[in-house]
């Protein structure tokens, strides 16, 4: 697969706004054994989803955004090396592969959608990952208060690249946010738009959670999901840190 | 699907279930990957694994040879234990079989490696 459609130089990511984040991966770039382009370079072989659903918001996250986030994610607050990682929604892998090439110890990648962790479990064999492993679940099921999940609190780090939410379906990624912070003993790193800011800011103080917006990027949807008729259609996201307090 | 994934499923999703663990695991193909031996990522993920339903999948599945039935103290200085806690936690994979709830019987496949714990409907809490 074609994965430059995903991924055009021009048009689709760049963190911006945020000059520590430009600085932090200048530093990771000094010290740690893998950089961010060689990173990003391995993750442009990641195969997408063969035909996106529009229902399950399966756009999948870009190389470069992945490769930012992952390299953020370790070389400012080293939450992946020797970690226990759970990727929600981890559709076709991209940020798991990425968790475990930086050191994670084991990853658990979960799905709804079993077409979506077909192509991920492909990849895993693909680049040798063995230590990841898959789960067919309903993300929602997960953030129950109702019911304690033996998954909660197994996590040190969650990552995810949530459905965004819709009309007929929003606040899904909340949802999403509310799985991660209870399978998660440290933090959670994930995307939502930039237009949901102060209710996002608001949410995570009601839940007694730090919270930081890492960077905004922007996000070309219109070559992701096919049933975008548009020829761009950036949105705007940020990229956020929510941490339990200690 | 590896034995520390098991160890942190349970089927009290299910409407009526309120344990649902361990599963029950059918194991009709299973595999052993290799996975970089981490002493200290061993004992850390140790430490929230219970070690009886652990052990008692390892034996389900034909890897539990050589494992303690408690875990000692002294569990940091002996490797030779620890690797085979290693291997049983996160080398032995089920490819093909089926999870299977204790209290109702509801089986959960797992195909490909992957288990399948959606629900229907009517089985949500």
């Amino acid at each position: 697969m074609n994965t430059s459609l995903y991924c055009h130089p021009h048009s689709t990511v760049n963190f911006m706004l945020v000059p520590r984040l430009r600085y932090s991966i200048i530093m990771a770039a000094a010290r740690k054994p893998m950089r961010l382009k060689e990173l990003e370079g391995y993750l442009q072989d990641v195969e997408v989803f063969e035909n996106p659903k529009v229902k399950l918001e399966q756009y999948p996250t870009t190389p470069h955004i992945a490769a930012c986030m992952l390299h953020t994610i370790t070389s400012t607050y080293d939450d992946l090396v020797d970690k226990t990682v759970a990727d929600l929604g981890v559709g076709c892998g991209v940020l798991s592969v990425g968790a475990s090439m930086l050191g994670s110890g084991y990853v658990l990648g979960i799905d709804i959608d079993e077409d979506a962790l077909a192509t991920c479990s492909a990849n895993l064999d693909e680049f040798e990952m063995t230590n990841i492993d898959l789960l067919e679940c309903d993300v929602k099921s997960l953030a129950s208060s109702e019911v304690v999940n033996r998954l909660h609190g197994k996590f040190d780090t969650v990552i995810m690249n949530p459905p965004f939410g819709t009309k007929h379906n929003q606040g899904i990624d909340m949802v999403f946010l509310q799985a991660g912070l209870k399978l998660s003993t440290n933090s959670v790193y994930s995307l939502h738009k930039t237009s949901t800011r102060e209710h996002i800011l608001k949410k995570a103080s009601d839940w007694g959670v730090d919270v930081t917006v890492i960077a905004q990027l922007r996000y070309d949807l219109a070559n992701t999901l096919k049933f975008h008729k548009k020829k761009a259609v950036d949105i705007e996201v940020d990229f956020y840190r929510f941490s339990h307090k200690r | 699907m590896k034995l520390l994934t098991h160890n942190m499923l349970t089927s009290n999703i299910i409407k009526g279930v309120s344990n649902g663990f361990p599963l029950g695991i059918v194991a009709n193909k299973v595999e052993v990957k290799d996975v970089d031996f981490n002493q200290s990522f061993v004992l850390k993920t140790l430490s929230k694994v219970d070690w009886n339903a652990l052990r008692q999948a390892a034996t389900q599945v034909g890897h539990g040879d050589g494992l303690p039935e408690e875990l000692g103290e002294d569990l940091k200085e002996n490797d030779d234990v620890l690797k085979k806690i290693h291997n049983a936690m996160l080398q032995v994979e089920v490819v093909e079989g089926e999870l299977v709830c204790p209290e109702t019987g509801r089986k959960f496949p797992i195909s490909n490696g992957i288990p399948n714990m959606l629900l229907l409907e009517h089985e949500l809490q």
